[in-house]
């Protein structure tokens, strides 16, 4: 407390507010229960006294004028604008009447829960979710394209997620003795200085060219760190995939490869059936009968005999042995066919033989000279770490290609070494945000999950992560089938503006439900065509904590803001009426189970505000796949179904998804769709972020929207010379789903082929209710993307890679 | 003859424009009008045709330095915010210790 009666409270910043995915450590000042400054807290090993000016901005974001700050009720006809205040008493009763009644009619799974991107959320709504009975929870980006086709990538390729270290995980962050600075960051397709992405903080990379890290930049735009790397790629929007198995060629071509690592713990030595229709992995119970599945085999070159591989030993069933890493092997099975095999490395290296650099040009624009050296700079360097963005989502191609840039650090041998790809897991294990089950706090049982709508169409959406697939879901809104949808519970999304393709069809969706819910803090395009809104409280007016990755943090309520609450409160007090027996009275009481990994209370974490794991701990990084800190039972190795790094993935297998890594065309693009690339001939990419905004959020914060007032179109001079179109001018972007006019930005950034639009745009200023809806129509881009067009395993969306054409708007 | 100065090491300000709103939620100035900094972005096209952005803080007459901060032994608003860390605001002589050796620096003076 200082004398001027301003007290100053430590806390941790998450969305709501900022929007971002948080992590910084902030000083909040407070006077007469009013914040009336943000900074940053010096003392904080995360951002160290520094802070964006997203969070820069908080008082015009809490005291907002617009902010919601009492329940609202529809009265008038759906988008028509007209709601009344009531009390959260009154809101409750509603949802919780209009609610049972859909699940007593139709059942819970009729309901679906619709979350936006992951933020302090996921734990609370599936928590809901699960009270409520439906297992249909979900992200509404078609494909989920948002960091979950990476993190399943990496998940079933070396058991774990893997983020650049960037020393994160040390008190004393780059100075600390255990520490490497990285000599080479590759930058893969992400705009640092203006995002905070998955657990990470953008200027950490400035932190790290000061003290003599040089950057490799892959991106369709020049981006500032671009125009500073040692080397730019600047490659066509969805052809990541190609670009990283051209590196691998030249890595394999040029021994740059870590050979002693991959032969330890890669799945290379394993044989692979080659002699059926697609390649198999040889298991043991090929081999004898009785013999177990989950084992693997190998060819022993000293006896020319086949040895097991006994996963859940981790070992092979004969001691010393160095198994061929390369070769074809003929053999009889115990059914007495014959059959022929190949070692995983191989295939891997008759994979990798066909992207050549000149191959691999002609597919992503880049130069063969540009990807050998750039091939070698990743390679060579050491340690080597590999940041990626979310581009690698963005398509449909997401699998291949998400394996493919992983498979970099596995070649390398850069993965959980200091410096380079550390594995990351939540703090102290505490889960916060669950994955692949859903069920941290509740779960449901396995004859309801079975209803989660997607899970049948794509075993990694079955296997992977607890969501229902988004697509599906939207197109099981229409056609009822396999049961009807009836209700929708909206919180953290705007799937109007943001995170819905065609999202004329969201909005018809949302309008031909029974009962929706719209949890928000100011009103928006998606909250105008709901029955109920409930004001949400910001970061700074709740009790929360984030464990993704590091540190483990405690989020303060510092002050209150009209009736507003929290995401937290407001599902646990709805869970109540929802579940007999929830056994949660109140947030608390959740906090300290959730803490319990971490031996403390949630008074423990506030005193604390934030943790770093001891080293030693499974969620503190290095080499823990040496000393047995991975797997559940303590050996060396991973978290995968064979223990090793999965170079030829069993999981991919089993989903009868090519196990290896290639290049897939976008499904639009002047390769795979010709002629439509005469009538639309630009590549029309999205999602490119924008500094001051997070997604859709922060239109109305004055001292953020000065920063950019209207959408913008980036375009190169040429391009636009070509089309007669000067800068700053109105311009229409169009293809065959949809038109948008916005203003271009002619500028020299953007490769002449391709075209960059903002996403997200609305603008509260505007008429709110139907038809103008903040005028949505007119600039969200979305409107030129497809649903329904998810990769193969049922993720990623061609949102970077569309077609579109460009002219002057009239008048 | 300033005592103080800021030096502007621009080669990595990123323009995320941090410590233009630092400066307007310490003296709560209104959006649309300049505060005390105001970041200005140059794409140049090299000699060589290479692209390179730049970025440059440039302090306006509003500016104070934020005498009432320094007082107190803060550092100005934009200083204590910057993402890039490439503001640093002193004495002459103690900043001249710290100009970077190898690239381009601004040493911004009080006039």
């Amino acid at each position: 407390m200082k004398d001027n009666g301003v007290k100053i409270i430590k806390t941790t910043t998450w969305s709501p507010g900022p929007g971002c995915h948080g992590g910084c450590g902030i000083l909040v000042h407070v006077k007469d229960n009013k914040v009336i400054k943000v900074e940053g807290d010096p003392d904080h090993p995360w951002n160290q006294g520094r802070l964006c000016s997203r969070c820069l901005s908080m008082t015009q974001y809490m005291y907002h004028k617009d902010r919601l700050k009492k329940p609202l009720k529809r009265v008038g006809e759906r988008g028509q604008g007209k709601f009344e205040e009531i009390s959260w008493d009154e809101a409750f009763d509603l949802i919780e009447e209009k609610m049972k009644k859909i699940r007593d009619d139709h059942g819970p799974e009729s309901v679906i829960f619709h979350q936006g991107t992951g933020r302090d959320i996921g734990g609370w709504i599936s928590m809901l979710a699960y009270a409520y009975g439906s297992p249909n929870w979900m992200f509404g980006l078609s494909g989920i394209s948002c960091y979950t086709p990476r993190l399943m990538m990496m998940s079933i390729t070396q058991g774990d997620f893997a983020v650049v270290d960037a020393s994160q995980w040390h008190e004393k962050r780059y100075d600390d003795p255990e520490y490497q600075i990285p000599e080479t960051v590759t930058i893969w397709g992400q705009n640092l200085p203006a995002t905070c992405p998955d657990g990470f903080f953008g200027h950490w990379y400035i932190d790290l060219m000061k003290r003599g890290t040089e950057v490799l930049v892959i991106d369709p735009r020049c981006t500032w760190i671009a125009s500073r790397a040692k080397l730019w790629l600047q490659l066509r929007p969805g052809t990541d995939a190609a670009l990283a198995l051209g590196f691998i060629h030249v890595m394999i071509k040029e021994d740059l490869i870590n050979m002693e690592f991959i032969k330890k713990w890669t799945n290379s030595p394993f044989l692979v059936r080659t002699d059926q229709d697609s390649p198999a992995l040889l298991r043991e119970s090929d081999l004898k009968e009785n013999g177990s599945d989950i084992n693997f085999v190998a060819h022993d070159p000293v006896s020319d005999s086949f040895v097991v591989w006994e996963s859940d030993n981790q070992v092979y069933q004969k001691s010393d042995i160095k198994p061929s890493m390369e070769g074809e092997f003929n053999l009889t099975l115990a059914n007495g066919s014959k059959a022929k095999t190949k070692t995983v490395w191989t295939l891997y290296k008759e994979n990798a033989e066909q992207y050549t650099p000149e191959a691999v040009s002609k597919i992503t624009w880049v130069a063969p000279d540009k990807i050998i050296k750039a091939a070698r700079i990743y390679a060579k360097s050491k340690p080597s770490a590999l940041h990626w963005g979310l581009p690698i989502d963005t398509i449909p191609s997401t699998v291949p290609t998400s394996q493919a840039i992983n498979h970099l650090w596995c070649l390398t041998g850069n993965l959980d070494n200091p410096g380079g790809n550390a594995i990351a897991r939540y703090a102290y294990d505490v889960v916060t945000y669950p994955y692949h089950t859903g069920g941290s706090i509740l779960s449901l049982p396995p004859d309801v999950m079975e209803k989660r709508i997607g899970m049948h169409d794509y075993g990694a959406i079955k296997d992977f992560r607890a969501w229902a697939q988004p697509d599906k879901v939207l197109e099981q809104i229409f056609s009822g089938d396999p049961y009807e949808i009836k209700g929708m519970w909206i919180q953290t999304a705007n799937p109007i503006a943001c995170t819905g393709m065609e999202p004329k069809k969201w909005r018809d969706a949302i309008k031909k439900l029974d009962f929706t819910v719209c949890v928000d803090l100011f009103m928006t395009p998606t909250a105008m065509l709901c029955d109920v809104i409930l004001p949400a409280a910001t970061f700074l007016e709740k009790d929360s904590l984030k464990a993704w990755w590091v540190p483990l943090q405690a989020i303060k309520k510092v002050v209150e803001v009209g009736d507003c609450k929290s995401d937290i409160e407001i599902n646990l007090e709805l869970c109540k009426r929802f579940m007999k027996d929830f056994p949660y009275d109140n947030v608390h009481q959740l906090f300290d189970t959730l803490l319990e990994s971490a031996d403390m209370t949630y008074k423990d974490l506030c005193d604390k505000t934030w943790m770093i794991p001891p080293k030693g701990h499974p969620s503190k990084p290095y080499f823990r796949y040496e000393k047995g800190l991975l797997r559940q039972d303590k050996k060396p190795g991973f978290r995968t179904p064979s223990g090793k790094i999965e170079l030829y993935s069993s999981w991919l297998e089993k989903w009868e998804l090519d196990p290896l890594p290639y290049h897939e065309e976008p499904p639009y693009s002047p390769v795979s769709t010709p002629d439509l690339f005469k009538e639309y001939p630009l590549i029309l990419s999205t999602g490119r972020r924008m500094g001051p905004f997070f997604h859709s959020e922060h239109r109305q914060i004055p001292w953020l929207r000065e920063q950019q007032r209207d959408p913008v179109l980036e375009i190169h001079p040429d391009t636009a010379k070509k089309y007669g179109i000067a800068h700053g001018e109105k311009v229409c972007v169009e293809n065959w789903l949809g038109k948008i006019t916005v203003k271009a930005l002619v500028t020299p950034v953007i490769h002449p082929d391709i075209v960059m639009a903002e996403h997200g745009w609305w603008f509260p200023e505007k008429e709110g209710k139907e038809p103008e809806l903040f005028g949505v129509w007119d600039v969200n881009v979305n409107q030129l993307i497809p649903m329904s067009h998810e990769g193969k395993a049922g993720l990623g969306s061609p949102i970077k890679t569309m077609l579109c054409k460009v002219y002057k708007a009239k008048g | 003859m300033s005592e103080y100065a800021m030096l502007i090491d621009y080669e990595y300000c990123t323009g995320c424009k941090a410590c233009e709103v630092a400066c307007k939620q310490e003296y709560n100035r209104p959006a649309g009008k300049a505060g005390g900094v105001e970041v200005i972005e140059f794409i140049h096209t090299l000699p060589n045709d290479k692209l390179f952005i730049t970025n440059i803080p440039t302090f306006t007459r509003a500016c104070v330095f934020c005498a009432g901060r320094v007082k107190q032994g803060l550092e100005p608003a934009c200083v204590k915010h910057c993402m890039a860390n490439c503001l640093a605001y002193g004495k002459i002589e103690s900043l001249q210790k710290i100009i970077p050796k190898k690239r381009k620096a601004i040493l911004w003076t009080k006039g």
